[in-house]
């Protein structure tokens, strides 16, 4: 644990060289690229869930009839006789094939692709009204630029709509079972004794199952159909009840040390109460082990939603979350001929990704001498 | 030795009785019984639903019940599965025998890839091979399993160099004992390699963690200055030392490779446990879904009780008693 040993007043003595603690953990968070690179992703990521509504040309659930598995539509920068073109266009595409959903670019209908077109009207976060879309062609036009799936809804579209399920549950669930292992290896550490012989005990019960399989018992409890929020909420809870012992064990080990310090011998020889100790000065010096472990950990809640709602027991159609747009790869002639639905699966990859440089570069910066283990409940 | 391999199974009884209490609790929370949903179907006939009813005491109060079902349990009757119409442990017990294959050719496949991997990277640090091949460690951490299944069966179906999913052929019965063999073994490829690269990473960097802290060490320099060759030294005195502390590791990724092979399964259509356990769910077959839930928590406890029995006769540093 790193103690707050230099403190201000020594700044007096060499005011110019001089640096905070938070400029040298910048220093150091620096010096990884791929951290930076993977932060300035997620920030993307969630910066395009959070405006989904304006950014996709079209709503969640539309359904463009005669346009069921529609390839990615091509921009062209170049017409043709080549000359290169400020304004990008797309083909119209004629449905070729009905039975196989063959199509083809029919060259002769050109529509160009436009910035801020008015469009379907939504409510931005369901409260600000507006028709505005970042981009979009002119009707009859169609711009896919993920292509569509089998009801003739735009990949684009519901994947912006899904990662704000997917995104959010990653977010959420580390907060709640966070909450919960730190209140419970907290009490644990800093009592001992017979409260933290029972806790430990429990957290050891629930870490001897086979974390997928303990998601899926569980899930086995409800009907599968139940309302989209209501089973948002039930991932969560689930998803955190699986995690918080392996997180638990480590903060209750920490406050097993850190009560023996002298900082915190010394408040209580002061008189304060264990909730102050445990809050102002424990607490405190777990923070930095806490950011890291959060930030390495939100992968698994990311891949236990999309697992579930992969086989069908998470967010239902036609709610979109990036588990369930995978769904329809399973069946192996549709993804033989439409791979293009194979989308949301390289988005949970690259944000997982992303978390992992991002927390692998925080680790360093704030608590080199950490060893992660990883938790996962899918694999 | 022997009173620690002793010690280590009494440790093992309170953890089982536990997970036996969590996993009954877990089903006792579901609305109705054990049976309520099976008694709506109509080809389950009411007295069958009577039958069940008493063998496994669902009329008596619910400690009695947790006795009855622990007892039944221990004659290894884990109940009956309707959706099958086939008793749990039988269902079970073949099922078990798939994911335990898989499980293992994907261990095997990840270690025998693994520390050759990490000793080239300890060996070669900061080279462009290192970075290559954390590059690669880092890829295979961050794909989803069933994701990378699905882009693996599609891969499959557009070459056709692997089969897409399964466990054999259809014409498994009527080749010889060679192609039965190979037949087996080329339909482990692809879910093998989708299993094996999840762990990859995390066994990679320990393992050029640990062998970059021995290559340091005062033994070594006292091995080069003999003037053993570097082969020697590397081999013989370094990764011998490096390579212990990863047996922990092993007994870490069990419950990862454990619900890895569960998606895995349920992607490429390999009948194992977690294939089943979904199975169950679906169907809302209580029954199954506890024994599969239990059974796969007992192979995890085994696992990591193997790896810590390994573990001590593998490093003499660890006392016994």
């Amino acid at each position: 644990m790193t103690k707050k040993g230099a403190r201000t007043e020594d700044t007096t003595f060499s005011e110019l060289r001089s640096v905070t603690k938070t400029q040298l953990i910048w220093r150091a968070f620096k010096r990884h690229q791929l951290g930076i690179i993977g932060g300035i992703i997620l920030i993307l990521l969630y910066g395009f869930a959070f405006f989904a509504e304006f950014i996709a040309p079209y709503s969640s659930d539309l359904q463009v009839r005669g346009k069921a598995f529609h390839p990615p539509t091509r921009l062209h920068f170049f017409d043709e006789e080549g000359n290169f073109i400020l304004q990008p266009f797309v083909y119209h595409y004629e449905l070729v094939d009905r039975v196989f959903k063959v199509y083809r670019p029919d060259r002769t209908i050109k529509y160009p692709l436009r910035f801020f077109v008015r469009g379907e009207k939504y409510k931005f976060l369901g409260l600000i009204p507006s028709d505005i879309h970042l981009f979009g062609t002119k009707a009859p036009g169609h711009i896919f630029l993920l292509g569509t799936d089998k009801f003739g809804r735009d990949i684009f579209t519901r994947l912006l709509f899904g990662a704000r399920i997917s995104l959010s549950v990653g977010l959420v669930g580390i907060l709640v079972s966070f909450s919960m292992g730190a209140l419970i290896g907290g009490i644990a550490g800093y009592y001992g004794g017979v409260v933290d012989n029972l806790l430990m005990r429990v957290a050891e019960m629930i870490m001897a199952f086979p974390g997928f399989y303990l998601l899926l018992a569980l899930r086995a409890l409800l009907p599968t159909a139940l309302p989209s929020t209501t089973v948002y909420l039930l991932i969560v809870f689930i998803l955190s009840f699986i995690g918080w012992p392996g997180f638990a064990r480590v903060i209750r080990g920490m406050f097993l040390s850190l009560r023996e310090q002298e900082f915190s011998l010394a408040a209580k020889a002061l008189g304060s109460t264990d909730l102050r100790i445990i809050l102002r000065h424990i607490l405190p010096n777990t923070m930095s082990f806490i950011i890291v472990a959060a930030t390495l950990s939100v992968p698994a809640y990311i891949l236990g939603e999309s697992a579930l709602s992969f086989l069908g027991l998470g967010i239902q159609e036609p709610q979109a979350s990036w588990g369930n747009m995978l769904a329809a790869a399973m069946n192996t002639r549709v993804l033989a001929s439409f791979p293009w639905i194979l989308v949301p699966g390289f988005f949970i990859f690259i944000t997982i990704l992303a978390f992992n440089f991002l927390g692998d570069a925080l680790r360093d910066a704030l608590e080199p001498r950490m060893r992660t283990s990883r938790q996962t409940f899918t694999g | 030795m022997l009173r620690y391999v002793v010690r280590r199974f009494l440790h093992m009884i309170p953890l089982l009785i536990g997970i036996s209490f969590i996993s009954f609790f877990i089903i006792q929370l579901a609305p109705g019984d054990f049976l309520t949903q099976q008694a709506l179907n109509p080809q389950v006939s009411a007295e069958r639903i009577a039958q069940e009813r008493a063998r496994f005491g669902l009329d008596q109060p619910i400690y009695l019940q947790y006795l009855i079902w622990l007892k039944n349990i221990l004659h290894l009757d884990f109940g009956y599965s309707f959706a099958y119409r086939l008793p749990v442990f039988t269902l079970i017990k073949s099922r078990l025998y798939n994911t335990f294959i898989l499980s293992l050719s994907a261990m095997i496949f990840t270690w025998v890839l693994s520390i050759p991997l990490g000793i080239l990277s300890a060996v070669k640090q900061y080279s462009w091979l290192d970075k290559l091949i954390s590059v690669f460690a880092f890829l295979g951490l961050a794909i989803p399993n069933f994701f990378f299944a699905l882009l693996l069966l599609y891969m499959a179906m557009k070459t056709g160099w692997f089969p897409v999913g399964g466990m054999y052929s259809i014409n498994y019965e009527s080749l010889s004992l060679g192609g039965k063999i190979w037949d087996r073994i080329y339909y482990l490829i692809l879910p093998t390699i989708v299993l094996g690269t999840a762990g990859m990473a995390g066994l990679v960097r320990q393992m050029r963690g640990n062998l970059l802290d021995y290559l340091k060490a005062d033994f070594i320099i006292t091995a080069r200055a003999k003037g053993l060759s570097e082969r020697v030294v590397i081999l013989k005195h370094a990764v011998r030392n490096a390579v212990n502390p990863l047996i922990t590791l092993f007994g870490f990724a069990l419950p990862g490779l454990l619900s890895g092979a569960a998606l895995t399964e349920i992607v490429m259509s390999w009948p194992g446990l977690g294939r089943l356990m979904l199975e169950a769910v679906l169907k809302m077959d209580l029954y199954l879904v506890m024994g599969s839930l239990i059974m796969g928590a007992l192979l995890l406890i085994l696992g990591n009780l193997v790896a810590d029995l390994l573990l001590a006769w593998v490093d003499p540093r660890i006392r016994y008693d």
